[in-house]
């Protein structure tokens, strides 16, 4: 049972590498870019729900109606103001804009708000459980990130296949060239697809920051969690994030019960697993053509 | 003669340091087919791309229906009423052929076309609406393109190739279907490897011969002898 105990509160954790790995699923699919700032921004939402949490006195949940739109407007002028002029045919000037852009928010936020670790408090919802008998329980927290997380990828997957935003997106990953051709502006595609990246960022970090101990310097580790989740789920549906992200949560937390060192060790061996099995991931993108 | 819908000036394009046009000009009429023909590498698609704005022009290069219109971006073009089929199809493989053609018609122009009509112009399409791309035969993912063209309710239609690599009866289904588009007060361009083909749709005719205009004029007059020293330099 007690086993059954852990798998059950890895899937719950991998709900938050889902929404980690969703957020760059959907800019490298959509734009080759690869976010290496997408930890980083992950860390800066956690920080900007902060500041509304104590400005406003805001249960942490309830901050997410401001952290999310002020994310994604974020995004949007992002991509419009800098990250578009990096895309073209080399992937190499996006990386290093993103890698460059991860060193300016953690010294900024460092220089902000100092390296003390923080945590948003979400009051006595924290430590409620449910009883499913036979000594299993889970925590109410964990439980609502993993429903949200399950919503979110649900959502962009709605967004993706029945929208017209979600056709364009799509129309735009497989041909840049020819969507300009049939009317389709990608600079404002691509913001928009990172205004919605953004979206998704502000719910992880919020969900983040509630669970655990945060500091300016804990978004690469992040990051890294994203990419795995990603590549192990693969580029074809927005559920393989979901996928990817339930195993690495459950490497972690059986790797953990084994020995409290095995933790991320265990995490990382699950993903070189997947990767030498299906290099394309778990639900890899149909071939072009 | 009536005023051109489009007209090219002086036109010159680069690939880099390679020069592909040389001082082209040529202007279209509105309510008619234009032929533009050449052998391969003569310039043909690139002279389409620049109108369409994939490539950079100078502004003055371009005018479409009295504005100057060279450099502008893709997407505005098409908002002005400039619509591409471009060569060898370029459907969105991950769409659906629906999809295609309603991605088409995202720009939001005014106009006859949309899905009904486009399904009444190719039933083939309406038969096979709901799978992907990739899994239509030549001839329907032509069509499918030609379809995706419409849906933005241009008024200037260039088609790229879209005899290449289909099957002479397709080929023939297929330009059966321009004069209808023009009865419809579209103006098309043509471009075409297949002499044959453009001379019997078109009503002017243009020849490119590496990168310069070789020889213009009204297809009736053209003779055999004088498309075949255009077309090869000889």
């Amino acid at each position: 049972m007690e086993w059954v105990n852990t798998i059950l509160q890895g899937i719950l954790l991998g709900g938050l590498y889902a929404m980690f790995a969703a957020g760059l699923a959907l800019i490298f699919g959509i734009m080759q870019l690869v976010n290496i700032a997408h930890g980083d921004l992950i860390v800066l939402a956690a920080y900007i729900a902060l500041l509304v949490t104590e400005a406003l006195g805001l249960n942490p949940l309830l901050s997410l109606v401001i952290v999310v739109p002020v994310m994604a407007l974020l995004g949007y002028l992002l991509q419009r103001g800098l990250l578009n002029r990096t895309l073209g045919n080399d992937l190499l000037p996006p990386l290093l804009v993103t890698f460059g852009l991860s060193v300016i928010i953690q010294n900024g936020l460092l220089e902000l708000f100092t390296a003390d670790s923080r945590k948003l408090q979400a009051g006595a919802i924290e430590v409620a459980s449910i009883q499913l008998g036979g000594g299993l329980a889970v925590g109410i927290l964990p439980l609502i990130q993993f429903v949200v997380a399950v919503t979110v990828i649900a959502a962009l997957q709605w967004l993706f296949y029945h929208t017209a935003l979600g056709r364009a997106f799509r129309a735009t990953s497989d041909d840049q060239a020819v969507a300009q051709l049939v009317g389709l502006d990608n600079r404002h595609i691509f913001a928009l697809a990172m205004a919605l990246s953004l979206a998704v960022v502000a719910i992880a970090g919020v969900f983040l920051a509630v669970r655990a101990n945060f500091d300016p310097t804990i978004g690469p580790a992040r990051l890294i969690f994203g990419f795995e989740a990603v590549i192990m789920g693969g580029l074809g549906s927005m559920w393989g994030t979901l996928v990817g992200g339930i195993i690495l949560g459950v490497a972690q937390t059986v790797g953990a019960k084994l020995d409290p060192g095995w933790n991320l060790l265990a995490g990382h061996l699950a993903f070189l697993t997947v990767l030498a099995l299906r290099p394309g991931g778990l639900f890899p993108k149909v071939q072009q053509r | 003669m009536p005023k051109p819908l489009l007209e090219v000036q002086a036109l010159d394009a680069y690939y880099g340091d390679f020069q592909a046009l040389f001082d082209v000009s040529l202007s279209i009429e509105e309510g008619a087919i234009t032929a533009i023909i050449g052998a391969n590498g003569a310039g043909k698609s690139t002279l389409l791309k620049c109108i369409a704005g994939a490539m950079p022009a100078r502004r003055e290069a371009i005018i479409f229906d009295n504005q100057a219109i060279g450099g502008e971006p893709a997407h505005r073009v098409l908002a002005r009423g400039i619509a591409l089929v471009p060569e060898g199809r370029r459907l969105f493989p991950s769409l659906t052929v629906e999809e295609n053609l309603l991605i088409g018609g995202q720009s939001g122009r005014p106009g006859p076309w949309n899905l009904a009509r486009v399904y009444q112009l190719f039933p083939r399409l309406a038969e096979r609406a709901h799978v992907l791309a990739p899994a239509l035969s030549g001839g329907e993912q032509q069509m499918a393109a030609i379809g995706r063209a419409l849906m933005s309710n241009p008024r200037l239609l260039l088609c790229d190739e879209i005899s290449l690599g289909l099957a002479p009866i397709v080929i023939r289904d297929i330009y059966a279907n321009l004069p209808l588009l023009v009865a419809e007060g579209l103006s098309l361009v043509v471009v075409e490897q297949d002499i044959v083909q453009a001379l019997r749709a078109a009503r002017q005719v243009y020849c490119l011969q590496k990168g310069r205009v070789a020889l213009a004029g009204e297809a009736s007059a053209l003779t055999r002898e004088k498309i075949s020293a255009a077309y090869f330099g000889v």
